[in-house]
Formats: structure tokens, C-alpha cells, sequence
């Protein structure tokens, strides 16, 4: 226990605590001197608590010592160029470490943690509206300064901003832990930057959930203004937990692209890299270039809610669909960095158990790049209804019928793979094929909402929330079950349960169709979005229950995963081998990996998913040069 | 060769069987609810085609993926690898375009069909459209009528012209199919034809704060001649207004208070008006008062100060002439 009290991660919340109060206090002293108000509601003034926000999450970053190794340089000092760590067993992953495959299992963990707050977040609300009517958060209750409705719309926000910033620390966790292992390398090319990537965030989360307790925001997780304007200090919050959350997306992009084109195994040209490197690559690109159009169209609410700046009051000449426009040139290709791993995860794994190669590497390759590039010309197909200029609409239209193509690509593709395989089907492989499915759910009810006389009608109605889970769903949380059920040999040296993860699975996913299923459904029959309750003429008070018992099956399924996943780190069967007979390097070393990834380097001798031809070899280890030292 | 043909068959069945299946829940040759404008059928024609190619789409991947799966499963015992099969560019071109040519189609579907949906009558009705937190107020401008329910002819083009007093609201009636926001700062413009008499309700679909979800004012399409007797009657009462009761009724139609406060005892969003002169009222902060014209004053001009227990402090504060407020008094007590 005392040992966790010391660990980096105790000593930057507890810097985050002070320095919130340092920056708050700061500015209530100057507001004192000016004569301003000094409290508010939550006890420090929106100015206050935002300096307080600001400050806080820098004060982390020093206390957990993300960047005590940059202050020594600046001092003078200097620092071996790989840390060995100190810790052992968990306490590796609750310090700074500057180890990859830690951070991997770092960000992955957080993204687990984010993912159940998240979804306990949607039961929450979920059962809120299992029968019209308000059920428990009615306008009686009073939390965090906020009633039922107040409460209902926060929990809806949070969930839509958690989730995301789960899954952006999600794809992290899976590109840190495989990347440098798939090219060969030692790590990622600036390690020291990848740990102040991932440290970022916590200090982001902690925002985020500070929302909640500081009354709220009741807009939803795209914050529109004006409502935006009128929210609740908690608004301030999510604005600025998201800000420094981008920081944690921008970095990491940064770092997986300069890794990818600099640390690549001898031999290793772009076409011979493994399929998922290629996602990684398109998915930092877009992180690297639209994620400060998020940050920024955030930050001009804060600075319109700060200082009066009407950026977006129409009343002062500004025009609240810019905000849209801003807002969207990030949040649309924002989906795309969500999913692009994912569809690579699945790349990945296919030719392994299919025993089979990659069916049109090339295109599956070009794809990823096509659907990242017109990911960026397609963001107003979220505004259709928004009073934009109205032959705008056409070319967006046409931009986003476009992303259907390198998306069939990709299907097609996979579907050959499997063809003429021989396929077996243990877990990994299980949500690889659900992935598959479900996100062929998402991209078949994606066309009607980009043509735009049918989105007039879907638009803002649950049809897009269910159309847009199966995505999220299919194109991220299946993979990223399927990588966690199949790297984590890799990483413990066991592996966990197949029998249980069978249960995650046959439990997950059925109800997940019926889940987005009737969530389309009930959509098209009249029910809105970020609604606490709806109107019980409509009819559908049934099909809501059974969409909470559906909601309800799902979580019961990841507490199955929780309990494997963290029993199966001690008790695991031992799995040191080739585990799923592979040609990918990193299987061809025994598991767990050691600390500094390879003993010997390798050679990029042949096609990555050659399976089925005789004595072909992806790549071939090189004994250590006679001459060199060790 | 035989494998092919074998998958072809079953992904025409499979296509068909899906098609069958979503027409047999109602969702394939028309969106739900009931169409009830002349655009939607143009829409709900779109979103046929649309269901026939997802169906179709939907077999063709599905099929060969069950298929491969169930028949090219490895035996038991088998530690061979699959065909080595690298990939085929004539497919891979082939599945490239075959898409493209689709999507091209549907874009310029899509296109006509906004077209269609879009198409100006220079003889419309207008009507006015002020949306606000967290109610819907109608103006007919040509004769001076202000309405909280939306009354339309049937089979005649009407015109609304949006606009929004405080934060983006998006109007929306299912069984007209077409959603339009109506945003702070400008017109923006809704047109419908209805063709087929009935209640509907128009519902926000902008998540606009607390009280979003109860947004909704009711949409009634009646025949050209009843519509006529409706402008007659509202006419008269907007005549017969002049006294301050009158004045009062008006005013709590066009600054939408009915929207949230009912006239007939129904709880809405806030209290209702219903007997409210004179009661005693419990505060959410324990405190309690006689509803007299000081109170009803003061929760208009500061309605945040003194929440009913039970409601949500949300309504906007009001700035109105110490006459509109005494006229609207005077009608709140004739409320009983």
C-alpha cells in the first residue's frame, strides 16, 4: 500500500489536487483585489476553477514526473538513454516507465477503466429510459447541483466524451504495445514523449469526471453553443479535459509516424510491413492534423463563456454553425481514427487463423490511406439540418458515398481471405468475425443517413445511434477485444480463458444486435436523441425494455472479460510459445517479451502472410555482429 | 467453380430473405411513422432502393462468410495451411468499381430526391415559427393570429419561417419526414406539403437543455374548410382580446408560457396556472408563499429566485411591460 501511495501516478493526483487549488486560489486572490465576486455555486468562481483545471493538469505532469527527465536536460543534467526499471509486478505500470510495451499496458488498462465508467454511465441512463415517464432522476432529486434531467443529460454527455477518450487510449494502448514489435524496434522513437503522451491523460480524465461534479453540462458531448455558453461550470471542465486530452492524441501520432518511418527491421520496405502498421500510420495522420480543430473550436467557447468573446453569439456577429463546421473538421475524422486500428486489428489477425495470406494486401494498405483522406472532406454530412448553405449538401453528400469504397475494399478483401481457408475459431478469431459483422451493420446503415432527403428524417433520431454503435462497435471494441485476447500471451506469458471468453462473446454479442437493431427502429418511428424521456403515444415502451435488458447482457458480458483478463494474469494457463502458430516476429521470441524487445535483431526475408507456401519465412534473426560489444 | 454457383444461389436467397424480413417489420418500403407530406414520399421512395441494395450488399458479404466459415472450417487433426492465395487484381479493380457505379447512383438519387423535397411552391402559406426553451410559438402573420399549436390546410404548401429566441432547436415531424434546425441569429426555412389530415406533434430534436425532450407542440392537417373555421374563430378571439384578460391570454400564447405551463391543471415542465392565483406555494429551498401579484411578478421577471418544489429551475427570465404582466395576471386568475 505505501508503495502505491508513492507511486507516480498517487503523487501527480495529489499534484493535481494542489495545483487546482493553487490556481484557483490565485485567481479568487486577484478577483479580490479587483473586487469581483469571490464564490459561486461551487464554492470557486468558473474563472477560478478553470485556472484551477489548467494549472492542475500541469501540476501532474510534474508531480508524477513525466517530465522530470526533460527538467534535468534543461538543468544540465543528463539521463542514461534507457531507463532500466526500477519496478516490479504492478508497480511498473502505476509509475513512469519509458518501456512501450508498459506504456501499452498502461493506456490499455486506462482505457478499460474509462470504458466501465462509461458504461455504467449508459446503464445509468439506460434504465432511466427502460418505460416513458421519469423513473428515478426525477426533478426531485438534486446531485452534484444538478436534478434528475440535469443528471440524465451529463451522464449522456459524459458517456459520449468517456468513451471517446477511452477509445482514443484504447487504439494507443494496442499501436504502443504491437508497433515497435511488429517493425523490430527496441521502442517507440522518443520514448520519453510517449510517456508524457500517455501521463497527459490521466490528468485529462480526471477533467472530464470533475464535470460531473461541478453541475454538469447538459449538451451532449459535441457541446453546441449557445446552449454550450449556458452550461453549467462543469462545461468548463469537459472543454478543458478534452483540450489536454488532445495533447495525449497529437503526441502519440507524432511519435507513431516518426517510429514507422524511422525503426523499421532491415528489409522491411511498406509493402512487407505488417498490415496494422499501415492503420496505425493512417490513424496518426489524422490525429496528428485535425485533432487541434477540436481543442480549438473548444477553446473559443471557453474563451466566449471567459471573457464574452462572441465568436458564436449571433448577437455580437458571430455564427453559431461555424462552431459546427469547426467541430466537425475533427469529430468526423475523429471516427475514423477510432476505427482504422481496429479494421487493422482485424487485417492483422485474419491470415493467422485462416491459415491463409492477406487477401490484396495493396489495396487493404491503400485503403486505410483512402478512407483517411476523404475522412477530411466529408464533415458537414453531420450538418444537413443545420441551416448551411443548402447546395453545400450535395457535394457532401457525394464526398461521404464516397468513403463506402475503400470501406467495401477492405470487406471484400476479408471475405477472400477467409475463402478456401482453413479456420479455426478460438477467441481472438470469435471477435474478429463479430467485428467484422457488426461493423458491416454500421456501413450498411451509414448510406441512408448521407443521402441527404433520408438523413432530413434520420438525423438526430436514435437511428443514428444505433448506426453509429454497430461502427464503434465493429470497428473498435470487437478488435480491440480480439487484440487484448490475443496479444495477452504476448505481454503475461499466459493466456486467458478460452472457455470464458466464449461466454464474453455468445453473451456480447447477440445482445448487441438486438441493442442497435432496435435502437434504428425505434429511431425511425419518432424517438430523438438526448431525450430523458419520451412521449409513451410513440408505442415503444416495450421495445425500450428490451433494449435495457439488452444493455444490461452486455455489461454482465465485459464484467465475464474483467474477471478473465485479471485472473488469468496470475492463473492463467502458461502460454510462452507461438501461441497462435504465427509468422508475425513478435510470436517468434518467447513470451513475455523482454524488456528491450529483440536479443537479436531480424531481417525482413519474405511476405508478411505467406501461409500455405512451403519454407517461406516472413523474417529471419540475425546473430549478433562477431566484432560488437556484449 | 461449383462452390461459386453454390454461394451465388444462397446470396440471392439470402438477399431476398433479408428484403422479406425488414418489409415484414414494416421498414422497407417506407420509413416508419405514417407518411404525411407529399416530400415523403419522394424520401421514402429513396430509402427503398436504399433497403434493396443494403439487402443485397448485406448477403453478398454475409454468405460467403458463413459459407467459408462452415466449409472451410479445419478438420480435426489438420495442421495444414490454406490455398496460397496472394490477392487478384481484375477482383480487386472489379470490387472497386462495381461500388463506385453505385454510389454514384445513389448521390444523384439522393440529389433529385432533395430536389423533390426542396421544391418551392410561389403560392405557399407562410407561417411564422418562433422556437424557444422549451416550446413552440406559431404566427400567421396575414391575420394576426398567434397560435401554440401549428394548424395547417391539407394538400397546400406551407412555408415556416424559423426562428430561435435562445439556443439551436430542430423542427421535426416524423410524419413529414423533413428536419430542419432552427438556429439563434437567423431564418431558416421549412417547407412542407401535407396530404394527409390528422394530429401529429412537432418534436425538438436539438437537444436544447433540461426540458428537450418535452419540446413538442401539437401539428394538426385539416381540410381547407375547417382550417378556414379555425382562422375565423382564432380571429375572433384575437378580437374579442381587448380586455386585459384577453391581452393576458395572448400574451401567454405568444411568449410560449403555455408551452410549459398548462392551463388545465396537467403537469407540464413548470406549475400549472390552473388555481394558481391565491395558493400557497412550496419552494424547492423550503420556504413558502401566497401566489399573489408580487410572487407571479417576480418568478417572471427572476423565475430562478423562487422554484416550486418538484420543478426544475429552468425557465429563461422574461423581460415584459409592467402593463403585458398585469394584463397577464388578470388572465391568470380567471384560471380556476
Amino acid at each position: 500500500m505505501k508503495r502505491f501511495f508513492s507511486s507516480a501516478l498517487s503523487l501527480g493526483l495529489l499534484w493535481q489536487f494542489l495545483g487546482t487549488l493553487l490556481g484557483a486560489g490565485l485567481v479568487t486572490g486577484i478577483r479580490a483585489l479587483m473586487g469581483l465576486s469571490i464564490t459561486d455555486t461551487f464554492f470557486f468562481t468558473e474563472p477560478a476553477w478553470v485556472m484551477g483545471g489548467f494549472t492542475g493538469a500541469i501540476a501532474f505532469l510534474f508531480g508524477s514526473g513525466a517530465v522530470s527527465d526533460w527538467m534535468k536536460w534543461a538543468r544540465g543534467i543528463d539521463t542514461p538513454d534507457h531507463h532500466e526499471d526500477h519496478h516490479t509486478g504492478w508497480e511498473k505500470y502505476v509509475n513512469v516507465s519509458l518501456d512501450h510495451k508498459v506504456i501499452g499496458i498502461q493506456y490499455t488498462i486506462v482505457a478499460l477503466l474509462l470504458i466501465s465508467i462509461g458504461g455504467l454511465f449508459a446503464l445509468i441512463f439506460r434504465t432511466e429510459l427502460a418505460w416513458s415517464e421519469l423513473q428515478f432522476l426525477t426533478v426531485d432529486i438534486k446531485l452534484f447541483g444538478q436534478n434528475g434531467p440535469q443528471l440524465y443529460n451529463t451522464l449522456m454527455s459524459l458517456h459520449g466524451m468517456i468513451m471517446i477518450v477511452s477509445i482514443l487510449l484504447g487504439i494507443a494502448g494496442i499501436i504502443n504495445y504491437a508497433v515497435p514489435l511488429l517493425l523490430g524496434a527496441m521502442d517507440m522513437a522518443f520514448p520519453r514523449l510517449n510517456a508524457f503522451s500517455f501521463w497527459v491523460s490521466v490528468p485529462a480524465a480526471v477533467l472530464l469526471l470533475m464535470s460531473l461534479f461541478l453541475g454538469g453540462f447538459d449538451t451532449g458531448w459535441t457541446g453546441y453553443p449557445p446552449l454550450s455558453v449556458r452550461a453549467p461550470v462543469g462545461m468548463q471542465m469537459f472543454f478543458l479535459g478534452v483540450f489536454v486530452a488532445g495533447w495525449s492524441s497529437i503526441l502519440g501520432a507524432l511519435n507513431v509516424i516518426a517510429t514507422v518511418l524511422r525503426m523499421r527491421a532491415k528489409g522491411m520496405n511498406a509493402m512487407r510491413m505488417p498490415i496494422f502498421v499501415w492503420a496505425a500510420i493512417a490513424t496518426s495522420l489524422i490525429a496528428l492534423t485535425a485533432t487541434q480543430l477540436i481543442g480549438l473550436s473548444f477553446q473559443l467557447v471557453m474563451f466566449q463563456r471567459l471573457f464574452g468573446m462572441g465568436f458564436f453569439d449571433a448577437a455580437k456577429g458571430g455564427n453559431p454553425v461555424l462552431f459546427q463546421h469547426l467541430f466537425w473538421f475533427y469529430s468526423h475524422p475523429a471516427v475514423y481514427v477510432f476505427i482504422l486500428p481496429g479494421l487493422g486489428v482485424i487485417s492483422e489477425l485474419l491470415p493467422v487463423f485462416a491459415r491463409k495470406p492477406l487477401f490484396g494486401y495493396r489495396w487493404i494498405a491503400m485503403s486505410s490511406l483512402g478512407i483517411a483522406l476523404v475522412g477530411f472532406v466529408v464533415w458537414a454530412h453531420h450538418m444537413f439540418t443545420s441551416g448551411m448553405n443548402e447546395y453545400l449538401r450535395v457535394p457532401f453528400m457525394y464526398s461521404t458515398l464516397l468513403v463506402a469504397i475503400p470501406t467495401g475494399v477492405k470487406f471484400f478483401s476479408w471475405v477472400a481471405t477467409l475463402w478456401k481457408g482453413k479456420i479455426t475459431t478460438p477467441t481472438p478469431m470469435l471477435f474478429v468475425l463479430g467485428g467484422i459483422i457488426v461493423f458491416l451493420l454500421g456501413g450498411l446503415s451509414g448510406p441512408p443517413n448521407a443521402t441527404v432527403s433520408t438523413d432530413l428524417h434520420l438525423h438526430d433520431t436514435y437511428f443514428i445511434v444505433g448506426h453509429f454503435h454497430d461502427t464503434i462497435f465493429g470497428g473498435f471494441v470487437f478488435p480491440f477485444f480480439a487484440a487484448i485476447y490475443y496479444w495477452f500471451p504476448k505481454a503475461t506469458g499466459r493466456r486467458m480463458s478460452e472457455t470464458l471468453g466464449k461466454w464474453h462473446f455468445w453473451l456480447m454479442t447477440p445482445s448487441f444486435f438486438v441493442l442497435t437493431f432496435g435502437m434504428m427502429y425505434i429511431g425511425l418511428i419518432g424517438m430523438r436523441r438526448r431525450i430523458v424521456d419520451f412521449d409513451p403515444a410513440l408505442g415503444i415502451d416495450t421495445a425500450h425494455m428490451i433494449l435495457t435488458i439488452a444493455g444490461y447482457l452486455i455489461g454482465v458480458s465485459v464484467l465475464v472479460f474483467f474477471y478473465n483478463f485479471f485472473n488469468s494474469i496470475k492463473n492463467g494457463e502458461k502460454a510462452e510459445g507461438n501461441v497462435w502458430n504465427s509468422r508475425s516476429p513478435e510470436w517468434q521470441v518467447p513470451s513475455p517479451m523482454p524488456a528491450h524487445n529483440y536479443e537479436q535483431p531480424f531481417e525482413v526475408v519474405g511476405e508478411p502472410y505467406d501461409y500455405g507456401l512451403e519454407g517461406s519465412q516472413y523474417v529471419k534473426f540475425i546473430s549478433p555482429a562477431k566484432s560488437g560489444h556484449k | 467453380m461449383r462452390q461459386f454457383v453454390i454461394v451465388g444461389i444462397l446470396v440471392v436467397l439470402m438477399a431476398i430473405l433479408t428484403y422479406v424480413g425488414l418489409d415484414a417489420a414494416g421498414v422497407a418500403k417506407q420509413m416508419h411513422p405514417v407518411a404525411a407530406s407529399a416530400q415523403a414520399a419522394s424520401i421514402d421512395q429513396l430509402w427503398h432502393w436504399e433497403i434493396i441494395a443494403i439487402s443485397f450488399l448485406f448477403a453478398l458479404i454475409v454468405v460467403p462468410m458463413f459459407y467459408s466459415l462452415i466449409v472451410f472450417r479445419r478438420k480435426k487433426g489438420d495442421n495444414s495451411d490454406g490455398e496460397h492465395m496472394e490477392g487478384n487484381t481484375s477482383l480487386e479493380i472489379g470490387w472497386t468499381v462495381g461500388p463506385l457505379v453505385l454510389v454514384v447512383f445513389f448521390a444523384y438519387f439522393g440529389a433529385y430526391s432533395l430536389g423533390e423535397v426542396r421544391r418551392a411552391d410561389p403560392q405557399a402559406l407562410e407561417i411564422k415559427v418562433k422556437g424557444q426553451q422549451f416550446t413552440w410559438i406559431f404566427e400567421y402573420p396575414e391575420y394576426g393570429i398567434v397560435s401554440s399549436e401549428l394548424y395547417l390546410p391539407v394538400d397546400r404548401q406551407v412555408v415556416l419561417k424559423m426562428e430561435s429566441t435562445d439556443v439551436i432547436h430542430s423542427f421535426w415531424v416524423p410524419e413529414f419526414r423533413v428536419k430542419q434546425d432552427v438556429v439563434p441569429g437567423r431564418v431558416t426555412e421549412y417547407r412542407i406539403t401535407p396530404t394527409l389530415e390528422g394530429s401529429y406533434k412537432v418534436r425538438c430534436a436539438e437537444l436544447c437543455g433540461t426540458s428537450h425532450a418535452y419540446m413538442e407542440s401539437p401539428v394538426i392537417v385539416t381540410s381547407q374548410v375547417k382550417y378556414d373555421a379555425w382562422l375565423v374563430e382564432q380571429q375572433a378571439l384575437a378580437a374579442a382580446a381587448q380586455t386585459p384578460e384577453g391581452q393576458g391570454q395572448r400574451l401567454a400564447v405568444s411568449n410560449g408560457c403555455i408551452g410549459c405551463h398548462s392551463i388545465d391543471g396537467s403537469p407540464l415542465t413548470g406549475p400549472t396556472w390552473f388555481g394558481l392565483f391565491g395558493s400557497e406555494r412550496q419552494f424547492a429551498d423550503g420556504t413558502s408563499a401566497v401566489a399573489d401579484e408580487a410572487y407571479i411578478t417576480n418568478s417572471i421577471l427572476n423565475p430562478t429566485e423562487q422554484v416550486v418544489q418538484g420543478f426544475a429551475p429552468v425557465m429563461p427570465p422574461y423581460t415584459l411591460t409592467d402593463e403585458e404582466i398585469a394584463n397577464l395576471i388578470a388572465y391568470i386568475k380567471t384560471l380556476k
